[in-house]
This record gives structure tokens, C-alpha cells and sequence, in this order.
């Protein structure tokens, strides 16, 4: 692996929600690498902060909800040529409706969410949205960075659509999002993604919503363009195969918190944290023993506002020290060569809480 | 329980759903979505039945009118009652149905929608007692605080809404509803895939060491297959309306015979990044079930197709013992899920 320093690092980041109710600690702590060209899974449950985590660095966190401290440092390319250098920046210190940050979403860093009926806009054709997507941050397709005419954003989107794999592209350009079937408006939102040139991708849940056979059409072609465009890729999921096919690094987190990372082989097979390891051995397995009762992770998820002291996940553990887990948080320490996990089984530094 | 063990409790004879392409002011009939088109299988008492397939496969719609949630164009649904008779609930109107209501039942998907959320658990879970004649109140609070402690949930939670539970929780509930009348046979339509996954398995837990206290008979919609797999007894596979596979579980999955089922199987991403099972994806899209392909249903996107594929519509045949198939290629076929 080349020594690169990572595209983007989140430190310590806290996003919060102030409810009526009280204050919600949506992501209480998350760090995080993604390298040039990588593709990080972030894998958890429902309310475990993994899409704020993305939201957070798009600067797209509504209200009442916003990043209370921690950095997301990115590395921007300084202009849209080749040759151009880079510099760092904190995109949680950049004002959300900034030009700044206008200039990094959509360009620098593209996001394919996870519902493509809800994400296209119904009364525009699925080529227009690409096009307008690109005369606003296609100057990296032009080496003299000036803005693109719409005869060529349209050349340019009409490539993409046969890139992503979408038969007759002149024609289907033309199609709004409603006449696409799921998988071909999962392919027409990849190439709206792609469109722009983006260092970083976050695929939200990219394939929740559509079949199995699909599924494996849309991983393997998001596979195949990251080879060719050395795109990173964010991958949010709650399905632990997928992360499996398609994660070279792994982070899983639980209630805000990251439990543990690592690389994809030390997550799946040498798994650390309780919570991990509960996780992989309560998902029915294609070659496993049949009906018999598949081991569980006791309880339901906390609700926000009852977030437990001490290690979030204690209530729910089998491995729980009691006085220990149930009144400090555990901090993400490294264990392994390369691999980080927050549970005081492996070591005994706290978290100021 | 009356009827011995091994005898179909239901038996689907023949189903068929279309439904009608309209055109103009005049709403002319113009074509037909042959959403289930010649579906028959049975299921034995205390089995369950897994039924697979993409969207759009026309699953749903069979176990819409198996539930007579909607009326069948054709075909028979033979369901034994509990006086021990086969009767055919698919010529049934309304009325004549009733008495068969209470021993069909039904698990949803989506634990938020299939919930009142105006009504506390008691009145949702207890609502089909009062349908179905259970009119004094003490006594109905009783059933339902058993219903509740039989799915794990603890009965003094009935006085409150459902907006108080998790997906989980809301899931039980939703069972909890299904088993109030006892009914024989329980239709579940993808019951855990809104659900997470630490909570999925507490679900399917639940269903199958409920199945066993109760004697339930389970027709289990789902497009997960390791879901699929690890419930079911039978599994039967669905393309464009059709069945084209039906087979014993372990047999099935050990050796598909057809080659769609096999693709459905290989698509499942394995949750261990040494097997890489992305890349040999199926090629193209489903067809549309209102102009379906010529010959096989599937020989556009089959590898394996050949000239009589494209000609010949093959019948479901037994290829094993209790093993069927709907392909010409069946028994020359060696089709291995797991790949290098």
C-alpha cells in the first residue's frame, strides 16, 4: 500500500441534536481515515449514527442538529487542472450554504443516497439533472477550467450513461426518473454521482431498496468504476455482506460510537468487540445449519434518549465488567497491528464522558 | 388437531391473477399482466414454505389470494378446515368466506404502517377478536395479555401506542395480531427485512419456536435467501408469475436445477471478504409479465440457453423425488452456488 495521506480524516467528531426532550449525542466520537482510492465500510444499525456521520460531511446536517466539535479534514484539489496542488480543510469549521462548500459537494465529494425514486426530481428528465449538475461543477472535464456548454454536458452524460451500463443512452438521457426501472435509476444516479469527477463518493444504503440480482449488477459496476476512476468510496450499510464484497476497510459503530475498525480480514475474521462478533454470528447464513435458533444479540436498541452510561453497548453484552463498563465509556484504542476497538476487554483508557 | 401429520393443509391448484392493461376513455382491454399464471404447489400442516423471487414476480399477488385478499382469475385454493374437508376458497364471495378468515392470517412487512397508531396495543392486537365475535372486554384484555407474553413482550405494555416500541417490538406485536384468532395457516410477507439485523434474528427466533408450541403452518414471503433458507422446510422460486423451481430446502440449495435459482443464490453478497462472490451478477432485466418472452421465461438472460429454450416453454417437471423444475436443461444441468 502506497504511504498516501488520507483524502479525508474525521477526529473526534460530535454531531448533536437538541430535542425538546433533550440533547441527542447522534455521533459521540468518531475518527476516522479514508485513503486516496479506498473504500471504507461503515457499518451499523438504524440510529447508529452512520448516515449523520455522512451528513456531517457533506455539511448537511438539519436542524436542530449540528456538528458540536471534531474536525473533517479533506484534501481539495486547489483548482480543476491535473497540476494543480492540494490543501486541507476543515469542512465542520465551513459555513453549509458557503460557496466554499457549494464547491466541494456535488464536485469533490458526490453522495449516491439510498432511495433513487425519492433523489431525482420527477418533473425533469434524469439527463437534465446530470447536465445541470455538470455545467455547475464540471470544470474538471475541461483542462482550462472554464465552464462547460450544455452540447457537451450532454456528450459527457450521454458517456456516462454507457459507462454505468444503460442501454441506448441517447434515447434514455431523455426519460424521466419514473419511466427507469430501480436498477437502471440506481445506474442513472451512479453516473449523476460520478459526473462531476468526485475524489470521494458516500454510497448511502445504494442498494437497500432494489433486488438481490440488481444488487449484484450495481456492486460490481461500482467496483469496476472505482478501478477506473480511483474514485474513494464511503459505504454505508447495515448488511454485513455487502461491507464483506465491497469494503477493503471497516468501521462499525453503535449508538454514535465506534466500536470497532480495521481492515475488512481482521473484522471479519478476527473480530475484537463483543458487539462485532454478536453481529456476525446472528446473520443467517447461506450455508449454515437450518432451523435452528440463530444466536442473538439480547434487548432492543437503546432509544436516543435513554442512552446507557458507560459503554453503550454494556446492557446488551455478554462479556460485560460490571463497575467498569457500566459507569466508564471505553476510548478507541489500538489492539492490533491495525486494528482500533473501544471495549475495556483489551485495554483500560477512558473516555472523558 | 384433527388432521394427521404429512396432510396439505393448503393446496394451490392452477392459480392464476391477471390483471387487465386498460387503454382510452373507454377503458378498453387492451392486454393482460399475467402476474400469476399457472401457480400450483401445496404445503403440509406445521411446514413452512418459503417463497422466493424478485420484485415484480408476482409472489405477493399469490399470497394476496391465498389470504382472499383479492380474487384469483382462476385456478383453485383448496384449504382443509378444520372439520377436516378440503374446501376451495377461491370461487368464495364474502360472505362465504367468514368462518375460513380467522384461520388465514397474515404477518406484514413494515412494522410502522401495519400498526394503528391511533389504537393502543390492546385494541390493535384485539381488534379481530372483536371482529370475530369475542365482544366482552375483561376477556379480550386476557387473550391479549397472553398474545403478549406468548411473542415476549411483557402484557402491561397494552395500554400504550405503538408509536412507544421499536421495529422489533412493533414486529411482535404485529405477530402477536396475526395469532389472535389461531389461525392454522400464517402468510408472511418478508416479515424481518425492515428489521435490524441484531433483531431480525430475535424475530425468526420467535417464528419458529412459536411454529412448534402452535403447530403453525407457515407460507413465508421473502427475497432474502439465507432468510429463506433458514426457515423454511420447502422453497419454491418465482419468475415472471411462474414457479420455476420447488424443492426441499437442503436439496435446493445444495443442487439447484434451474439456472435462475442458482443466479438468485450467487447474487447473495457472503458475509466473509475471502469468498468474493461479486461479478458473475445475472445479466439484463426481469421481463414484463404483460409481454413475457418467447419459449423459457428466462432464456434472454440464461447462459445456458438454447435454441429450444427460445422455442419451447418448459413444464414444471419432477426432476428428483419431490424436486421440481421448470427447465429443459434440468438434469444435465450442474449448477454450483458457491464459486472460486
Amino acid at each position: 500500500m502506497n504511504p498516501a495521506p488520507p483524502l479525508l480524516s474525521v477526529r473526534d467528531l460530535h454531531v448533536s441534536f437538541a430535542m425538546d426532550e433533550g440533547l441527542v449525542r447522534a455521533v459521540d466520537g468518531a475518527s476516522f481515515d479514508v485513503l486516496p482510492g479506498q473504500t471504507v465500510g461503515i457499518v451499523g444499525e438504524s440510529g447508529c449514527g452512520k448516515s449523520v456521520t455522512m451528513k456531517a460531511i457533506l455539511q448537511l446536517v438539519e436542524q436542530p442538529g449540528r456538528i458540536a466539535s471534531g474536525e473533517i479534514l479533506f484534501r481539495r484539489r486547489t483548482g480543476p487542472a491535473a497540476t494543480d496542488g492540494e490543501e486541507v480543510v476543515d469542512l465542520a469549521r465551513l459555513p453549509s450554504r458557503g460557496v466554499e462548500m457549494r464547491a466541494i459537494r456535488g464536485a469533490e465529494i458526490a453522495l449516491i443516497p439510498q432511495e433513487p425514486m425519492a433523489a431525482f426530481s420527477p418533473v425533469h428528465t434524469v439527463g437534465d439533472q446530470i447536465v445541470e449538475a455538470l455545467q455547475l461543477h464540471g470544470r474538471q472535464w475541461r483542462t482550462d477550467g472554464g465552464p462547460l456548454s450544455r452540447k457537451d454536458a450532454r456528450q459527457i452524460t450521454v458517456d456516462l450513461f454507457r459507462d454505468v451500463g444503460i442501454s441506448m443512452p441517447e434515447q434514455r438521457i431523455d426519460a424521466y426518473s419514473w419511466q427507469l426501472s430501480g436498477g437502471l435509476r440506481q445506474r442513472a444516479m451512479i453516473a449523476m454521482a460520478l459526473s462531476c469527477k468526485p475524489r470521494l463518493l458516500i454510497a448511502d444504503e445504494p442498494t437497500t431498496a432494489i433486488d438481490v440480482t440488481t444488487q449484484a449488477q450495481v456492486l460490481g459496476l461500482l467496483r469496476e468504476l472505482q478501478r477506473k476512476y480511483g474514485t474513494a468510496i464511503i459505504f454505508i450499510t447495515h448488511d454485513l455482506g455487502v461491507i464483506a464484497q465491497m469494503a477493503s476497510y471497516v468501521v462499525v459503530m453503535y449508538l454514535g460510537r465506534i466500536m470497532e475498525e480495521g481492515p475488512v480480514d481482521d473484522i471479519f475474521h478476527a473480530p475484537k468487540h463483543p458487539y462485532t462478533r454478536a453481529l456476525l454470528r446472528s446473520i443467517p447464513s447461506l450455508y449454515g445449519r437450518a432451523r435452528v435458533a440463530l444466536p442473538v444479540i439480547t434487548g432492543s436498541l437503546p432509544h436516543p434518549f435513554n442512552r446507557p452510561a458507560g459503554c453503550p453497548f454494556h446492557p446488551r453484552c455478554g462479556d460485560v465488567i460490571p463497575g467498569m463498563c457500566t459507569t466508564r465509556v471505553p476510548s478507541l484504542q489500538n489492539i492490533a497491528a491495525r486494528q482500533q476497538a473501544s471495549c475495556f476487554l483489551y485495554h483500560d483508557k477512558a473516555d472523558p464522558a | 388437531m384433527t388432521a394427521q401429520a404429512g396432510a396439505p393443509l393448503l393446496e394451490v391448484r392452477g392459480l392464476r391473477k391477471y390483471f387487465p392493461i386498460v387503454k382510452g376513455m373507454f377503458r378498453r382491454v387492451v392486454g393482460q399482466v399475467r402476474a400469476v399464471d399457472d401457480v400450483s404447489f401445496t404445503i403440509q400442516e406445521g411446514e413452512t414454505l418459503g417463497l422466493v423471487g424478485e420484485s415484480g414476480c408476482g409472489k405477493t399477488t399469490t399470497s394476496r389470494c391465498i389470504l382472499r385478499a383479492m380474487a384469483p382469475s382462476g385456478g383453485q385454493i383448496l384449504f382443509r378446515s378444520r372439520q377436516g374437508a378440503m374446501v376451495d376458497l377461491a370461487p368464495m364471495v364474502r360472505a362465504e368466506l367468514r368462518p375460513f378468515r380467522p384461520e388465514i392470517q397474515m404477518i406484514f412487512q413494515d412494522p410502522f404502517s401495519s400498526l394503528n397508531p391511533r389504537m393502543t396495543l390492546l385494541d390493535n392486537v384485539g381488534e379481530p377478536l372483536l371482529i370475530n365475535g369475542m365482544r366482552n372486554r375483561r376477556e379480550r384484555t386476557d387473550r391479549v395479555a397472553e398474545l403478549l407474553r406468548l411473542v415476549g413482550l411483557r402484557p402491561e405494555f397494552m395500554h400504550r401506542f405503538p408509536h412507544a416500541f421499536s421495529g422489533g417490538q412493533r414486529q411482535r406485536i404485529g405477530i402477536a395480531r396475526a395469532l389472535s384468532t389461531n389461525p392454522r395457516l400464517v402468510v408472511a410477507d418478508e416479515p424481518v427485512s425492515a428489521l435490524d439485523v441484531s433483531v431480525q434474528a430475535q424475530v425468526l427466533n420467535l417464528l419458529l419456536e412459536l411454529q412448534s408450541r402452535l403447530h403453525l403452518t407457515f407460507l413465508f414471503v421473502a427475497h432474502d435467501l439465507s432468510v429463506v433458507r433458514h426457515i423454511s422446510d420447502r422453497v419454491a422460486v418465482m419468475y415472471v408469475g411462474q414457479l420455476v423451481e420447488l424443492a426441499p430446502t437442503s436439496a435446493i440449495f445444495e443442487r439447484p436445477r434451474h439456472p435462475y435459482t442458482a443466479a438468485l443464490m450467487r447474487a447473495v453478497p457472503v458475509p466473509d471478504p475471502r469468498a468474493s462472490n461479486i461479478g458473475g451478477a445475472l445479466k439484463g432485466e426481469v421481463p414484463s409479465p404483460a409481454a413475457p418472452p418467447s419459449g423459457c421465461y428466462f432464456h434472454p438472460r440464461c447462459r445456458f440457453a438454447d435454441e429450444r429454450c427460445r422455442r419451447d416453454a418448459p413444464p414444471l417437471r419432477e426432476i428428483a423425488p419431490g424436486h421440481f423444475a421448470r427447465c429443459h436443461l434440468a438434469e444435465q444441468l450442474n449448477l454450483d452456488i458457491r464459486q472460486g
